[in-house]
């Protein structure tokens, strides 16, 4: 490119920059830019992208990739696709338009179109979305050079996105890209960006690429600025600049720039401490909620009844299996704006499918195992095994699909690198209404002083007008409806299959002894012991060898408290 | 008490049932060996070696028998004991291999497999018979001894003992899937070509087996009834009807505990020892939770505190277990849930409860005789 041509190009560009600039602003701030007018500047030039003039063209892409405009970026992705194309329609008023998918209609092959600018469907004069028949088109081409710095200039382009997760990851890409072109968009971006965490790539991105400025004063500063905000993820690039490897010397060569550079890996270093910290301490407080809704309904059925249930890791699974025909069922039968509920009406279903299926266990076999403790074990663990095999064959012996509502993905993030999803946040809220609830219930109401009641001495409470048999189906029935709520909660971080209840029986027995029977506090605190010390464990041992080390303190700890952490009170000689 | 008057009767109801046992098996072990192929009389060496199989589980039923049935002790993790008795002789049988491997190396082939270039030390001594043949039954004693120690001094008992014998069972299970423990992993141990030399795809051999395993099943039984029926076997029986009562009477009920789960834990171990050779493979899946409580319905079915109960409860099962898994492979689940249902709430005492109705009904016909309710905790 010689010297003139390039004046020439840098001048039309900031005629035509100027004009987009113009645009964006006056057009930017509304969210619903894909459905406003195209401004008259950029219809001329998309036109010109079809010009024969290969210099025209160059010069035009080049203008919309630097206007910061994201409304352009349909055109710019559509060229990069090969799928822009010009409309030559009766009246030989020539349109661009984008057509993405070749598809058929009767014997005529053509395309539904797209708006160029904003990438709204078009409509016809009926409004029916516009049908171009492939032979009224042209496809506009660029060359392979030119479509390679499409790619940079889309990423640029997305920093003005009205979507903060699109700004996002478009800040981070451009910044590993190091292309020192890109830093006006990423300072105009920082300037006009509200959000925190775009802010917080942008700046990332900043430096990164300034670190390979010429001015060692800036990229000292660069990576000062680096290590101020713990950007985690440019400890790579870091090291990289300051690595000596035995056939070269670090890139980096000046002293001062090293020394903030050493400084700056350390800070993020310590950063990172700290946010693992964070993260081992709410996964173990996550995994302990999880054991402690598992293991509440066993509490209720084992310490209050003296029940072995070993099928309530199935009826867990009748809970999820619950959930994914609520989700089937919303999905096939409910309009799509309110699919995302299935979950809320899910969990109090399962609950109640749990339930009535704990109801007819124990009116039909439970009621005459009570006392034998052991036969309820042998009895409850058949029951789990018809009903193992009786979902592998109605639903296959695979996993189920159950999607995460929208609502429930994603997580909050409270610092770099700390980001607390919201699925664990809502195991950990359900697990605490649900122990509250259980406390209320069984030691605050009416219903609660007649459970504890018959647990305590049922031929007195008989005496005393308590119908000892019913108490006993409810209770063992409010036990097996928190097992299906478990379950439906449980589709949120697991699968969903036959043997799911099987990977947390053996654990949530655990917890039930470990605490104590029939104390509510004492299996809180079994859930968390054993929980917390799981993560804890977890880094060090790998997950198998954690296990173990749990089950062995276990057994130590039943050495010292063989009732567990409450042990019931009394002068029994069996407790 | 039911129990206490069988014990009373003499040596000759021994001999029954050591006869009965004892015919069984030789009458299989003709029955391969003498008719022609094509007699309707004739048992296939194929099925010989399942029968041999069914005897080796008999054995572990024995000691399951006298832990659940006699003494009350409901363990979940029997099939740790029977892992590590069959993982002993798998060893043995992996290092007799030597160089004939797919790999040609002295190594084991999974080692070779995962990278491990030379013998990890647990594994040395296993080349020797002699020690492998007394690991089988020690190496399993001696874990029951070290658990059983703890669990039974601090007095955990009934349904505490069983979910952490099942506790137990998970993680043994998930420590032998590890490839780090140097054993086989998921895969576990395989591909054995010989014992002392004789090829294990020699029919000869395999017969040796089935009679090896009939002798340790006669002796293991004789052991058993001698333990019952003895002063030691009453102790056992009062533990189960009433601890308390046996441990204000004087007697350390935790020792005897202690004894009977390490002995049931070293015929636990034989049975595995017999197991690997006739079928040929032992992995993690037939040791962990589920295996493990599927042996305690064969008493349970069998009928508990009968001995031969439980030796006929874990053929009887196993081969349910064969036709049913080979035939209608959906329905064995099914099959044994309702077995574990109806045997718990219908017939406490198993299959022997049954015949003993059928005999009553029998012998005095019409009149009914009220059943004992007997608790096991």
């Amino acid at each position: 490119m010689n010297l003139q041509q390039k004046t020439r190009l840098s001048r039309a560009e900031a005629l035509l920059s100027l004009c987009l600039i113009f645009s964006s602003v006056f057009f930017g701030p509304c969210l619903s830019w894909a459905q406003s007018e195209t401004p008259e500047s950029i219809t001329e030039s998309i036109l010109r992208l079809a010009d024969e003039d290969r210099d025209v063209v160059e010069t035009t892409v080049f203008a919309l990739g630097e206007s910061g405009d994201p409304a352009v970026l349909p055109i710019l992705e559509a060229l990069r696709e090969r799928s822009l194309y010009l409309w030559f329609n009766q009246e030989e008023v020539r349109t661009v338009v984008i057509g993405r998918e070749l598809i058929n209609r009767g014997d005529v092959s053509g395309y539904l179109v797209q708006e160029p600018y904003g990438g709204a469907a078009m409509k016809n004069e009926k409004g029916a979305p516009l049908f171009l028949p492939e032979d009224q088109l042209e496809s506009i081409r660029l060359s392979r050079r030119l479509r390679i710095k499409i790619s940079p200039m889309l990423d640029r382009l997305r920093l003005f996105s009205p979507d903060a997760a699109t700004r996002e990851s478009a800040a981070t890409k451009v910044g590993l890209s190091g292309d020192p072109e890109a830093l006006p968009m990423l300072s105009k971006a920082l300037n006009q960006e509200k959000n925190r965490w775009v802010r917080f790539s942008l700046t990332e991105a900043i430096g990164l690429i300034r670190l390979t400025d010429e001015d060692p004063a800036v990229r000292k500063q660069a990576a000062e600025t680096l290590g101020n905000i713990h950007a985690m993820d440019s400890i790579p690039t870091l090291e990289a600049r300051i690595l000596t490897t035995d056939d070269s010397d670090p890139e980096e060569t000046d002293i001062a720039v090293k020394d903030a550079i050493q400084e700056a890996i350390q800070k993020i270093s310590a950063w990172q401490v700290w946010t693992r910290t964070v993260e081992t301490i709410f996964s173990g407080i996550s995994l302990s909620s999880i054991l402690l809704l598992v293991a509440l309904g066993l509490a209720i059925t084992f310490g209050l009844m003296g029940v072995i249930n070993m099928a309530h890791g199935e009826l867990m699974m009748l809970g999820a299996y619950t959930t994914y025909i609520m989700q089937e069922f919303f999905v096939a039968y409910l309009p799509e704006n309110v699919r995302n509920f299935y979950f809320v009406f899910s969990i109090p279903l399962a609950f109640g499918v749990a339930a009535l299926f704990g109801l007819l266990l124990e009116k039909s076999i439970i009621r005459k195992l009570y006392g034998r403790p052991l036969e309820t074990l042998l009895a409850t663990w058949g029951i789990s095994l018809i009903l193992q095999q009786g979902v592998r064959q109605v639903f296959g012996a695979a996993n189920v699909d159950v999607a995460s509502p929208d609502w429930l993905t994603g997580g909050i993030r409270l610092a770099v690198g700390i980001q607390l999803p919201y699925n664990r946040l809502f195991i950990i809220l359900l697990s605490v209404v649900s122990v509250v609830s259980v406390y209320l219930l069984v030691l605050r109401s009416p219903i609660g002083l007649k459970i504890r009641a018959v647990t305590q001495n049922r031929e007195m409470s008989a005496c005393m007008g308590i119908i000892t048999e019913r108490v006993d189906a409810w209770t063992f029935a409010l036990g097996a409806g928190l097992a299906g709520m478990a379950g439906a909660a449980l589709t949120l971080i697991g699968n969903v299959g036959p043997d799911l209840g099987q990977n947390y029986i053996v654990d949530s027995f655990l917890v039930v002894v470990t605490g104590g029977v029939g104390k509510l506090a004492g299996t809180v605190g079994a859930a968390f012991g054993i929980g917390g010390l799981n993560k804890l464990f977890e880094p060090g041992f790998g997950a198998i060898y954690a296990k173990v080390a749990i089950l062995l303190l276990v057994i130590l700890f039943l050495q010292k408290r063989p009732s567990g952490l409450f042990p019931a009170k009394g002068r029994h000689i069996d407790v | 008490m039911n129990s206490l008057t069988h014990a009373k009767k003499g040596t000759g109801d021994t001999l029954k049932w050591v006869l009965l046992i004892a015919g069984c098996w030789l009458m299989l072990l003709m029955m391969n060996m003498i008719p022609p192929k094509d007699s309707v009389f004739y048992l296939s060496n194929f099925n010989l070696n399942t029968a041999g199989k069914y005897m080796a589980y008999a054995i572990l039923a024995l000691g399951i028998d006298l832990l659940w049935g006699y003494t009350g002790i409901l363990s979940l993790g029997q099939g740790i004991f029977f892992g590590l008795g069959a993982y002993c002789m798998g060893m043995h049988l992996m290092l007799s291999i030597g160089g004939e491997g797919a790999y040609q190396s002295d190594l084991p082939d999974f080692m070779v497999w995962n990278q491990v270039t030379e013998l990890p030390f647990f594994w040395k001594p296993f080349s020797s018979f002699g020690f492998s043949m007394l690991a089988v039954m020690l190496v399993p004693a001696l874990f029951a001894l070290i658990f059983g120690f703890l669990t039974f001094r601090s007095r955990i008992k009934g349904v505490y003992f069983s979910i952490i014998t099942q506790a137990l069972a998970l993680t043994v299970w998930l420590l032998f899937n590890q490839n780090s423990m140097n054993l086989g992993g998921t895969n576990g141990l395989t591909d054995f070509k010989k014992i002392l030399n004789f090829p294990l795809s020699e029919v000869a051999t395999q017969r040796a087996l089935f009679v090896m395993t009939g002798i340790c099943l006669v002796l293991a039984f004789v052991l058993c009834r001698w333990i019952t029926r003895s002063r030691l076997g009453k102790v056992l029986i009062a533990i189960r009807d009433n601890e308390g009562r046996i441990r204000f009477s004087g007697y350390s009920a935790s020792r005897y505990k202690l004894f009977v789960f390490v002995i049931s834990a070293a015929l636990a171990g034989l049975a595995g020892a017999l197991y690997v050779p006739q079928v040929g493979i032992i992995t993690p899946g037939q040791i962990g939770v589920l295996p493990s409580i599927e042996m305690i319905v064969w008493v349970a079915v069998g009928g508990r505190g009968t001995l031969i109960g439980a030796v006929l409860g874990a053929v009887g099962v196993n081969w349910a277990r064969s036709f049913l898994t080979s035939n209608y492979p959906d329905l064995w689940l099914y099959f044994l849930g309702v077995l574990f249902i109806g045997v718990v709430l219908y017939f406490p005492k198993g299959m022997w409860e049954i015949s003993g109705k059928i005999k009553s009904l029998v012998m005095h016909r019409g009149k009914k005789t009220p059943l004992t309710k007997e608790r096991f905790t």
